[in-house]
């Protein structure tokens, strides 16, 4: 009993401390992936001065971050004159909570054996006997549906938010972040329904140790080899969800300020925002777990390697323990960045390119994948 | 149905010079999207890889502190006073750029040493107010001993206040030291003796 919540107390330290690190790092990514890619240096005047010395740390700009924090907290936390206070004050949190609960079901590592990892410490070892953890904060046997489950809460935030605000750009902003996070919901769930019929669970820690297999005699079963046109349409969706360009319709500046966050400020808007920044990560978790085999490097399992070959290499619990963990920050991070370049690429859609290109051109696609999946999962008869 | 109000007109439609035309390659989005990913990615690294193999890989320049090499030669960045070989001021404090000046920016206090035959008369301060001036070079064209200059500087004056942008003599004749290649004056007497130097 105490053994678990002592293991769970670490994961709950570690996802969160995960998340808020990816969020504030994703903030400099951003502004620096952005410059390097339109050949400029990018935000680096930000510094922090040794006291009683003249030694200033600028870090590459690493300290804008806090310099934002700082600026967001000390600035007048303005509040409309609206007929519905409480529903403007809690926006920004029902933007903000799904997104982090989102990753509890996330396995950001294997299997942990605490006996076999303190095997030099005698006393902890046989604190923690036979027990096995795996390395996620909730498994849950409806993992995947969780995360749709909350992912699809974000759109009730955006809506309070626009409603509550007495604003019409804010409303506007609200409406168009209700359709389009719909729509582009429905085109998300259906994208990995095909990997629901391959793997035929949709607990997350299977499908990542399904992936773990080989197929084709030399490929990796990662979900990206299995289906290729879900993984692009997933990342497609799911960058959708997040509203960011080229789908920041309903915070489209150009058009309406801000969307349905105008009427926010200070922290508020702070938090608007940092949620959208820990939703890049959270959706580079998503896809390194559903397509790119999860915590796994390729053909690695919770014992080690199985290369195509057939060679086994064994490795000890300790070392596969931290290369897991190292592999899914590197994937996630590796995903943030890919979709931070996306960002820095395409331009915005019109709004009725938006929805036809969710309804007349994902979708239908979906479809046809899911049903050319489910003719292949059924004439070989499943691959597992 | 046609129209009963303009039953006979026959209508073409009307082609635009600037007609969006889409071939069956664009209208398949997707691929233009790799397209696009692939430039920018493209530049990422081509840039990444100068950052980290020690050369810059950005256009921009940090802006105070490194200069473009693209500025012009007769660019007027900021003021230098000329020096004598023993390092005094080539100005003789004769007012006429703080005269001419349009911004009425120059302010020169005179020094008088009889001692020095030569050139009794100097600035004790010579300061220039850089949040006024407009940099003409008025007060190059003006100076009769060639002891002003201006040459090609990033400026970077802004200071929290106004005082803070003043520029002294001190500053003037150290931060880019300049000589007068033409005017080898002999070097500052040792001591007065009433003639004039040879």
């Amino acid at each position: 009993m105490m053994q678990d919540l002592a293991v769970h107390l670490v994961y709950l330290v570690y996802a969160v401390s995960v998340l808020m690190g990816m969020g504030t790092i994703l903030t400099w990514v951003e502004r620096k992936q952005g410059a390097v890619i339109s050949d400029r240096i990018g935000a680096n005047r930000a510094y922090i001065r040794l006291p009683f010395t003249q030694i200033k740390l600028v870090w590459i700009g690493l300290f804008h971050g806090v310099a934002d924090g700082l600026k967001l907290l000390l600035k007048e936390d303005f509040k409309p004159a609206t007929y519905d206070a409480f529903a403007y004050a809690i926006a920004p949190w029902v933007v903000f909570a799904p997104v982090l609960l989102v990753f509890a079901v996330v396995p950001f590592g294997g299997a942990l054996h605490p006996a076999e990892l303190f095997s030099g410490l005698p006393a902890v070892a046989a604190w923690f006997g036979d027990k096995t953890y795996q390395l996620q904060i909730a498994r849950l046997d409806a993992g995947l549906l969780v995360v749709f489950a909350f992912g699809g809460l974000t759109v009730i935030g955006a809506m309070l938010a626009g409603w509550s605000s007495s604003n019409k750009f804010s409303m506007l902003g609200a409406l168009r972040a209700g359709s389009q996070m719909i729509s582009y919901e429905l085109v998300m769930g259906l994208t990995v329904l095909g990997l629901i019929l391959i793997f035929g669970t949709v607990d997350l820690t299977a499908i990542v140790q399904a992936q773990s297999g080989i197929v084709l005699g030399v490929l990796p079963a990662w979900g990206v080899v299995l289906q290729p046109f879900a993984a692009v349409l997933f990342i497609t969706a799911a960058m959708a969800e997040n509203r960011r360009t080229p789908f920041d319709l309903p915070e489209a500046e150009s058009e309406l300020i801000a969307g349905y966050y105008t009427e926010y400020s200070a922290m508020k808007m702070g938090i608007f925002m940092f949620a959208e920044f820990i939703e890049i990560a959270v959706i580079a978790a998503l896809f390194s777990t559903l397509f790119l085999g999860g915590y796994n490097l390729p053909y690695m399992h919770d014992g080690g390697f199985t290369l195509p070959g057939g060679v086994e290499i064994a490795l000890a619990h300790g070392t596969v323990v931290v290369l897991q963990l190292v592999t899914f920050l590197a994937k996630m991070l590796l995903m943030s960045s890919f979709q931070i370049l996306v960002r820095w690429t395409l331009p915005r859609f019109r709004y009725d390119q938006l929805l036809r290109f969710a309804w007349k051109f994902l979708f239908p696609i979906c479809l046809a994948n899911l049903v050319v999946t489910a003719i292949a999962v059924w004439a070989l008869g499943g691959l597992k | 149905m046609s129209n009963p109000r303009t039953p006979n007109v026959k209508r073409t439609a009307r082609v635009y010079w600037n007609e969006p035309a889409m071939g069956a390659w664009e209208s398949v989005y997707l691929l233009e999207v790799v397209r696009g990913l692939v430039i920018t990615g493209g530049v990422f690294l081509r840039n990444m890889w100068k950052w980290c193999t020690g050369r810059k890989g950005a256009v921009t320049v940090y802006y105070p502190e490194e200069m473009r090499p693209d500025y012009a030669r007769g660019n007027r960045g900021k003021h230098v006073l000329v020096q004598r070989p023993d390092g005094s001021a080539q100005c003789v404090a004769c007012n006429m750029c703080a005269t001419v000046c349009p911004a009425k920016v120059i302010e020169i206090e005179a020094a008088y040493d009889p001692a020095d035959v030569a050139h009794p008369k100097s600035p004790a301060r010579f300061e220039i107010d850089y949040s006024r001036c407009i940099f003409c070079g008025l007060c190059v064209e003006a100076c009769p001993e060639d002891a002003i200059r201006m040459v090609k500087d990033v400026p970077d004056f802004p200071g929290p206040d106004r005082g803070a942008m003043w520029i002294t003599k001190e500053e003037l004749l150290t931060w880019q030291p300049a000589r007068d290649a033409a005017k080898p004056y002999p070097p500052h007497p040792a001591s007065g003796t009433g003639s004039p130097q040879p």
